[in-house]
């Protein structure tokens, strides 16, 4: 009995190890970055003061939370406004036509974080779309792969920055319309996204489909498998874990590529939050970047650890250290 | 060309007072992030365009060509624009587009600033006041002996302006040259339109809001822009500014509203809607002797719109201009949205921006006193203009007095004085203006 009640009190070593490692030592490593970005930033004085800290971002961040709530609070007006506005026109006219607009206030910061996150959502996709049949063919086909091979080395490397004139000019070409469904600049922010994401997932299912062991390839042929069924149940599951190697690795990459061509392209989404507060120029101005860095970097994060509990939900081999 | 004029003259007739209802009433406006977007962002805050029937989102560009272009090709309905965009874009300077204007935005409120380092070397040559103070205007003639020292040591004085048709460019010219300084020539015979050909001083592009930003990396030396980037540079403490646009020319024309003429023809009551509710929006910002000033300023310190700090803003909007820190003069007239009928499109004021361009080579030869009158008449439509006006009259909202009388009105200003060189401007007569600048093309000139 005593010994049940004095259980808790001292825990097993190998609970402490985890406990720690799981929790006690990141907090730990956060605390130390905290304290190290206090301490740089109240010595970097700009021409707009020093450079914030994070309790000035704190403080940044609840006065974005205020903008967003009072502009929910301007919509609500008007909304009313147009109502009241669309009565007065049918009170005149009951055979008047009225219809109600959308609210044309600006994005707050939270709908910049959303739009951002549709867009990438789309790219990836977009770009999961291609690069994935693509890197299939390409791994099962020796000759293929070595006549593409070089063309995806060229194209790898190029700077979001430089495919985003191209795009830019090729979608205001060839998207014409009176009613457009989505506006060009989610389309151009999408496809520079996809343009430069596509490449991990294309050459690391490449190499995975190419890397099927020996024996499953044997065991293929002997069970006379046809094409279809080849790739079904033994390419693609043994590929499985290069293709969410590379797809994490597209997810970050798409991330990274779409801030910068938002703030480029001055498409709507938190890279052109940033663009608009370095052009503002005022003394919040800093502290709202600032925000906006360490909110790209978290969500950023949570993309990777969101597409790391996918590839551990499909990779079959659960002994796999995935970190 | 005469034919749209007799036709927009019955237009007007026909029309009376009754605007009909908007064909489009979802419209993107563009503006650069500058005070002079003022009116837009008035009519909008105050519903002002609503009351038109109009649902305008405001959206602030990159910079002057990306604003233009997206005129041009119609994602945006119409936007702030300089007013030598317009008139650039149709005869083809940069994008060639048919771009027109029926609304003025203001007079004044640009500041040509240099780099303390500058200041300090031009000091010396600028006479003082009792006060000890500098007397101003400032002569560039004052920056001469600095820039010939830059140039023995093999140095290129270097200063940004905002876009090849800016005013911003125009004016820094004009100082320059009335101070015996070559700003240099365009010469696009030779495909040449970096504008440095034989220049004294290095002339480049650089956006409004960026302007503080580069002369602090020192890439120039000195720039001319509007508010509240230079008052930007004094409250930084990395520049001072040395003229107004004010004293390079009193009550000088500075932005337009522009749309783009396909869009003004597919919807002209729309635009007469929307020009009627910039009309109260520049009326809203000058009554009552600019008491709504304070009240601008908070709203265009907001993020969306200017968002530099209040008193940064607030220094040249409430009737003040801080030269060197500490050093604030009086300056009533430093940004004028409808006093002095600032938001009538005259003729005349495109002619003067078509001798500068001419001055400069961006026309690169000799063009008749006619040709100016006629491309003046194609881009500025105080015909729109007036039609919005007498709807706002009608409705009681402004009086006859706001407005030119348009029965005797001929959209030409009187000849013009308050240059910084004492030389007269008369609209009708562009080539003999021209013809009294010492430096500039006039006549048959060629590069």
């Amino acid at each position: 009995m005593a010994s049940i009640l004095t259980l808790p009190a001292i825990p097993k070593p190998a609970h402490v190890i985890h406990f720690s490692r799981a929790l006690a030592l990141p907090a730990l490593g956060l605390l130390v970055f905290l304290v190290i970005w206090h301490l740089a930033a109240s010595q970097v004085n700009t021409s707009l003061g020093t450079l914030p800290g994070p309790a000035q971002t704190w403080q940044q961040f609840t006065g974005l939370v205020d903008e967003h709530q009072r502009e929910r609070s301007r919509e609500a007006a008007f909304y009313e406004r147009q109502e009241q506005r669309n009565t007065a026109i049918l009170a005149q006219n009951p055979q008047a036509e009225v219809k109600t607009r959308d609210y044309t206030g600006k994005p707050t910061f939270f709908d910049q974080i959303g739009t951002s996150l549709l867009t990438v959502a789309a790219g990836f996709l977009l770009a999961s779309a291609l690069a994935i049949p693509a890197g299939i063919v390409l791994g099962l086909n020796k000759s293929l792969y070595a006549a593409f091979n070089p063309v995806i080395q060229l194209l790898k490397p190029v700077s979001p920055l430089a495919w985003l004139p191209i795009v830019t000019m090729v979608v205001s070409a060839l998207y014409v319309s009176d009613d457009p469904l989505v506006s060009k600049s989610f389309l151009n922010s999408l496809f520079t996204v996809a343009m430069c994401s596509l490449w991990p997932t294309l050459i690391n299912t490449a190499v995975g489909v190419t890397a099927v062991d020996h024996d499953l390839l044997n065991v293929s042929r002997v069970l006379k498998l046809s094409r279809w069924q080849h790739v079904r149940t033994i390419v693609l599951p043994s590929a499985v874990p290069m293709i969410f190697t590379g797809l994490r690795l597209s997810l970050g990459v798409a991330w990274m590529v779409l801030i910068a061509a938002e703030m480029l392209a001055q498409n709507p989404g938190l890279g052109k939050f940033v663009w608009d507060e370095f052009q503002n120029g005022s003394s919040a101005s800093l502290g709202r970047i600032m925000v906006a860095v360490v909110t790209i970097g978290l969500i950023g994060l949570l993309l990777d650890r969101g597409m790391l509990s996918l590839q551990r939900h499909f990779s079959w081999n659960k002994q796999l250290s995935l970190r | 060309m005469i034919a749209g004029i007799a036709s927009a003259s019955l237009i007007s007739l026909q029309a009376q007072a009754q605007v009909g209802p908007p064909e489009k009433d979802e419209l993107k406006f563009g503006f650069i992030k500058l005070t002079d977007m003022a009116p837009l962002a008035v009519a909008y805050e105050n519903f002002f365009f609503e009351d038109e029937g109009l649902y305008v989102s405001l959206e602030a560009q990159a910079n002057w060509k990306v604003l233009l272009d997206r005129v041009i090709d119609g994602e945006l309905d119409g936007a702030h624009m300089l007013a030598g965009q317009p008139i650039g874009a149709t005869i083809g300077i940069g994008t060639k587009a048919e771009v027109i204007t029926a609304f003025s935005m203001d007079l004044n409120g640009n500041a040509i600033t240099v780099a303390n380092n500058v200041w300090d070397a031009i000091k010396p040559n600028i006479a003082k006041t009792d006060s000890g103070k500098p007397r101003h205007p400032i002569s560039a003639s004052a920056l001469k002996p600095v820039i010939a020292s830059y140039q023995a040591q093999g140095k290129s004085f270097n200063m940004g302006m905002v876009f090849p048709v800016s005013t911003h460019n125009y004016e820094l010219r004009y100082w320059l040259a009335a101070g015996g300084i070559h700003p240099g020539y365009y010469a696009p015979a030779h495909g040449d339109n970096s504008g440095q050909r034989q220049a004294d001083v290095l002339l480049s592009v650089t956006p409004p809001p960026q302007m503080p930003a580069t002369l602090e990396a020192a890439t120039i030396q000195g720039y001319s822009v509007g508010e509240p980037w230079n008052q930007q540079a004094v409250s930084k403490g990395i520049g001072v500014p040395v003229i107004t646009d004010y004293d390079i020319w009193r009550n000088n024309p500075e932005k337009v509203f522009g749309v783009s003429k396909a869009w003004a023809d597919a919807y002209p009551n729309t635009h007469i809607r929307v020009v009627k509710a910039l009309i109260r929006a520049a009326h809203w910002l000058d009554e009552k002797n600019n008491a709504n000033r304070q009240q601008a300023v908070a709203l265009l310190a907001r993020s969306q719109y200017v968002g530099a700090d209040a008193k940064v803003i607030a220094n040249s909007m409430t009737g003040t201009f801080e030269y060197e820190k500490g050093d604030i003069r009086p300056a009533p007239d430093f940004n004028v949205f409808f006093r002095y009928h600032a938001t009538y499109p005259y003729y005349s004021d495109a002619v003067w921006t078509l001798t500068q361009m001419r001055r400069w080579g961006q026309i690169p030869e000799a063009k008749s006193d006619d040709w100016y009158m006629s491309i003046a008449r194609q881009v500025y439509r105080p015909d729109i203009y007036r039609q919005a006006a007498e709807a706002l009259i009608e409705e009681g909202k402004l009086t006859a007095a706001d407005f030119p009388d348009f029965d005797r009105e001929d959209g030409f200003r009187p000849p013009q004085q308050g240059f910084i060189d004492q030389i007269t401007f008369d609209g009708q007569q562009p080539n003999a203006y021209l013809n009294k600048f010492a430096i500039g093309l006039k006549g048959d000139d060629t590069l």
